[in-house]
């Protein structure tokens, strides 16, 4: 298709000014942990890396980043195990309110979180009597982590159907066989596309954590969201965001490598 | 031929839902048989087929395989291998260990393995390529791939759902060799399901042709060609002619229904031969097929019949709306039950 010159400036100008608009707000938070400014005035007055030090060596900062790191660990454990059984299910069986089951599996992701929150924060403090903390946040966490696995590894399935297993099972290999010599090597860059995902919105979680995270427990986000406002504790902050930024880059990075690898196959 | 039947199927049948796909089908396939399943789809064929390698369950029923009953054995626990229609190479393992799988799966060392997938591979030429990955193969190549890799674990009987169904029709003639010549070597059963009339015929020692879920006719490529049962088999393998038993009486003086091969008729032109059924009609189209040519004729009784005539020296060519006298031999009258 070939476009006249005004059409091609005007496209260009709004591809420059959407991308602007995404990428400038995060270029300034990296210049803002460098800021010798405390409030993060605009423009920076110097640069300074004493921020970076005070952060890293930030009790608060850096309990709030290993709690996020386990917290999306154990949920996305959680996801690949139940998301893949749950997918073999859906797809290789025929059973009573199969597709009941398929809706009640995705809907999770259309809920807004602050329902989920109120709901699960209901259901386990006055329901099941748990005290919120870790295992509340893992569990909670788990409930959308489990979608973005199950809808990865479902499509997976649809599309490498049936047939290799049958051949592998014709040849004399047993169930397990099949599954490690021949089925998982088939849906693995799945598993992992949405591992990596579950990882990543498990992280950045916010809403559904402030409901089932109660007192004793502080995932990164909302580290972030107390001490923003905190004097003081503004360029930690940036830091902490910059931080973040570098860990969200390598998964999205790795899983569109991934991608494109599976697709040149 | 042995007492011990390679195959046998009694009352095999399988449902869907309220679809019956197969509906009790007995028959017994000898060891180092070429058999043919051959019929439209949704005859059944390939059901049968996937219930002998044990991918489906009958619904009632048995399969026996040497005289063992495996009806509820799994696919892993029968002496049965599959070519299948769509391949199912491994796309994550190369030529060569796609081909060694079977090998692998029963504990072969990697040497061992290795080396009788070579000479499957060189079996079904194809020397050299166990490193590629079936993605860089062309389609005919990914097809003696699946034949290697079924063949390499040295099955008794091989089942070939479609294998040529994919190929181009020069390299569907070179494989219909080469399939005929390897099962001639190997001497195992060949069960082979196919939608096409001519490369059943070409290539089976027997066919059974298959419609609505249960064989219709069971013989001989000859048998079931020459000797067609009923309209179905003389219109699904090769063309026909077909007469009811009401048109037989009023066209042909003949009693009972029967079909008629166009090669079998011929425009006579001069004397009648002898023994022979004499028609009178017009010429309404003439085809030229290279060998040889088809001419439609319409019978002044009523009726439109094809003749295949063999371009030689001596054929003088029939002309669109020519009268002319057509002529059946009366021996090539087929009775029609």
């Amino acid at each position: 298709m070939k476009l006249t010159l005004p059409s091609r400036i005007v496209l260009g100008i709004v591809a420059a000014v959407t991308l602007a608009f995404i990428y400038v707000p995060i270029v300034i938070v990296v210049l803002n942990s460098f800021s010798t400014s405390k409030n993060l005035t605009w423009p920076p007055p110097g640069f300074t890396t004493e921020w970076w030090v005070k952060a890293f060596t930030n009790e608060a900062a850096l309990a709030a980043v290993s709690t996020s790191v386990t917290v999306a660990f154990a949920a996305t454990a959680i996801a690949l195990l139940l998301g893949t059984a749950l997918s073999f299910a859906l797809h290789r069986f025929t059973f009573f309110g199969k597709s009941t089951v398929n809706l009640l599996v995705v809907l999770p992701i259309a809920l807004p979180g602050i329902v989920t929150g109120i709901a699960l924060n209901n259901a386990f403090r006055t329901m099941l009597g748990l005290q919120l903390g870790w295992l509340t946040i893992i569990v909670a966490h788990a409930t959308f982590c489990v979608v973005t696995v199950f809808n990865n590894v479902f499509a997976r399935l649809r599309r490498v159907g049936t047939s290799l297993e049958e051949a592998s099972s014709d040849l004399g290999a047993g169930i397990w066989t099949t599954f490690r010599l021949v089925t998982f090597p088939q849906i693995r860059s799945a598993l992992f596309a949405g591992g990596l995902l579950s990882f990543a919105l498990s992280f950045d979680e916010i809403i559904v954590t402030t409901f089932t995270a109660g007192s004793g427990v502080q995932t990164l986000p909302i580290f972030i969201l107390e001490n923003m406002f905190r004097p003081n504790q503004a360029p930690i902050v940036a830091v902490v965001a910059v931080v973040m930024i570098l860990i969200a880059i390598v998964p999205i990075y790795l899983a569109q490598r991934l991608t494109s690898s599976d697709s040149s196959r | 031929m042995s007492t011990q039947p390679a195959i046998r199927l009694s009352g095999l049948t399988k449902t869907f839902g309220s679809v019956t796909a197969v509906a009790g089908v007995d028959l017994d396939i000898a060891p180092g048989e070429f058999f043919s399943m051959l019929g439209p789809s949704g005859s059944g064929k390939t059901t049968v087929l996937r219930m002998i390698a044990g991918f489906e369950t009958p619904t009632s029923g048995t399969v026996e395989l040497f005289g063992k009953d495996v009806t509820s054995d799994a696919p892993f626990d029968r002496d049965v291998n599959t070519v299948f229609q769509d391949y199912a190479l491994f796309p994550h393992m190369s030529v060569l260990e796609n081909v060694a799988y079977g090998l692998r799966v029963r504990g072969v060392g990697k040497a061992g393995r290795e080396s009788a997938a070579k000479d499957a591979l060189s079996l079904v030429r194809l020397d050299g390529y166990g490193d590629r990955k079936p993605s860089q193969l062309s389609g005919g190549q990914r097809q003696r791939v699946a034949l290697a890799r079924a063949l390499v674990v040295e099955p008794k009987v091989l089942l070939l759902d479609e294998p040529l169904g994919a190929l181009d029709l020069k390299l569907r003639e070179q494989m219909q060799v080469e399939l005929k010549e390897i099962q001639r070597r190997l001497g195992i059963t060949f069960i082979f399901v196919t939608h096409d009339q001519e490369e059943a015929l070409t290539l089976s020692d027997r066919i059974a042709v298959f419609n609505e879920g249960n064989i219709v006719q069971l013989g001989t490529a000859e048998e079931v060609y020459r000797h067609p049962k009923t309209t179905f088999v003389a219109n699904f393998v090769g063309t026909s002619a077909v007469f009811s038993a009401d048109e037989a009486k009023a066209v042909l003086g003949h009693s009972g229904a029967c079909a008629i091969r166009p090669e079998h008729l011929e425009i006579v032109r001069g004397k009648t031969p002898s023994d022979s059924v004499t028609l009178k009609g017009k010429v309404a189209e003439t085809i030229f097929l290279g060998a040889s040519t088809r001419i439609i004729v319409d019978l002044d009784a009523g009726k439109r019949v094809a003749v295949l005539e063999q371009n030689d020296l001596a054929q003088t060519e029939a002309t669109i709306g020519e009268s002319v006298t057509v002529a059946v031999h009366k021996k090539f009258l087929a009775p029609l039950t």
